[in-house]
């Protein structure tokens, strides 16, 4: 007996493909002045945003965001069936007082960065599998909320690595519907937890790029698409150290992704902003889906993506315990049908 | 753990990969930290230097010119942190901005700012020395121990 809607081993084909009706972002400062400030629907002034600590100025982002992918399009909170969310702060909290707010039924994920593509999937799943008719998945990720979680407080004077990596400040939130117009979620690979040994938190990317080669591998075994397949191929922030590494491995596997494969936390920022590797976080992958990839997916300029978000699951306790750093990716195809 | 040849194939891939990364991984510029180093921490030692001038004119002994002095530098350095200063230059200096006491004073003070938010019982009061507690715990142990060990040599 085999599941009727899973190809391969890991590979969720949805019958009837969920559309994203609608999707929003918001980014901070950092992010607006990037390359793609003219694709965010906001962009913050400051990163308190009129709050009085970094975790609800989050919590606020992803909220607004989420509101924000409803009211565009022209419905109410109370008209989403689902809301699936995650973020990376302790208890997610960030998600779970956004729900409280928005008060409509709840499932809080944790896949650390990998949490966009996670909600996409459970999502779609759930859209697919007939039990909603429409659910918002989003997700956030705010720089300094992060920075006094996993590392040191902000004005503490350290320097940082060339292969570290910059949390992003944003948020981003997509409606997930049974019918309607727009782009569409055609299946999603579930990732393995890879672990490859790396223990250096400030070289993530180095942990995160052997998971993301295998969830894009096993993507493409289990559905059998050519390579060639999607207009991109897009991990979630694997920066430009991990970016080089998932390269490497993929001549190794015998596996190009192309034309185009490249990864949001190389994309989001721009050379010159300080941020070493490049962007990581929840909100990279999240806002970098919800500005340029959907918009560019909807108006036809890319026919369809591969959003693989990739996400480091350690904590700064099993840093301490000198663990090495698990490592998540989830893949979701994106296409117009 | 053990000899089984799955473990063994995957503690090579590990090794392997641990190969690929670390050739891959930029390198830090040693040269430039080095250099930025030297010149932020001797700018540093440099205002100390003027600091204790400034005191000994004012006919303090030598000795206690140097305690105000420190104590001028640690009150420079929370200053700076509290001005959103000092993280700046430490991202340049590194070690040159960590090692004076400026950078001690740094170490106390940002955490203090940090967790000022949840209040100044389970904030400030348990997270202040997070980061210098180490360097306080193990210097006062080395100095009771050094002041021990002196005991023990005066008196032979």
């Amino acid at each position: 007996m085999g599941a009727i809607n899973k190809k391969g081993r890991q590979t969720f084909i949805f019958a009837d493909p969920p559309y994203i009706t609608s999707w929003a972002s918001i980014v901070g400062p950092k992010e607006g002045e990037g390359p793609w400030s003219s694709d965010f629907d906001q962009i913050l002034p400051d990163y308190l945003w009129e709050e009085d600590s970094w975790e609800k100025t989050e919590s606020k982002m992803l909220r607004e965001a989420a509101k924000l992918a409803i009211s565009k399009q022209g419905l109410q909170t109370s008209d989403i069936e689902l809301m699936v969310a995650g973020d990376l702060l302790n208890q997610i909290t960030s998600s779970n007082y956004a729900a409280r707010e928005i008060g409509v039924p709840f499932l809080g994920l944790y896949g650390a960065c990998s949490t966009m593509a996670e909600s996409l999937l459970v999502g779609a799943a759930i859209v697919d599998g007939g039990y909603c008719e429409r659910v918002l998945a989003a997700t956030s990720s705010h720089h300094y909320s992060a920075e006094r979680q996993y590392r040191s407080p902000v004005e503490h004077g350290v320097q940082r690595a060339p292969s570290s990596q910059w949390t992003a400040t944003a948020a981003g939130a997509v409606i997930l519907q049974k019918g309607g117009s727009g782009p569409r979620v055609s299946c999603a690979t579930v990732g393995k937890v890879i672990d490859m040994g790396q223990t250096d938190i400030a070289n993530m990317g180095a942990a995160m790029a052997p998971a993301a080669v295998d969830t894009i591998k096993a993507h493409f075994e289990d559905t059998g698409r050519p390579h060639d397949y999607y207009d991109l191929v897009v991990t979630g922030d694997l920066a430009a150290v991990g970016l080089s590494l998932a390269r490497e491995l993929f001549v190794k596997v015998g596996l190009v992704p192309s034309p185009n494969f490249s990864d949001c936390g190389v994309l989001l920022y721009d050379g010159l902003q300080g941020v070493d590797s490049g962007g990581s976080g929840c909100g990279c992958s999240a806002c970098m889906l919800t500005g340029p990839f959907l918009r560019k997916v909807a108006g036809g300029e890319m026919k369809n993506i591969l959003l693989v978000s990739t996400g480091a699951l350690m904590s700064p306790t099993t840093t301490f315990q000198k663990e090495s750093i698990p490592a998540v990716a989830h893949a979701v195809a994106i296409e117009n049908i | 753990m053990g000899n089984n040849p799955e473990e063994l194939l995957k503690t090579a891939e590990q090794e392997e990969y641990h190969h690929l990364v670390n050739r891959v991984k930029p390198k830090p510029p040693l040269l430039k930290n080095c250099i930025w180093a030297f010149v932020v921490g001797g700018l540093i030692c440099v205002v100390g230097q003027i600091i204790m001038g400034f005191f000994i004119n004012l006919g303090y002994s030598r000795q206690d010119a140097v305690s105000l002095e420190s104590v001028s530098m640690v009150f420079l350095g929370a200053l700076f942190t509290g001005l959103g200063i000092y993280d700046k230059l430490g991202e340049k200096a590194g070690a040159g901005s960590i090692v004076p006491i400026t950078g001690f004073a740094n170490s106390i003070v940002a955490p203090a700012m940090e967790f000022k938010r949840e209040g100044y019982i389970f904030g400030v009061g348990a997270k202040i020395f997070s980061i210098a507690g180490p360097t306080l715990l193990f210097g006062f142990t080395a100095s009771v121990l050094i002041g021990l060990a002196k005991l023990v040599i005066m008196s032979m």
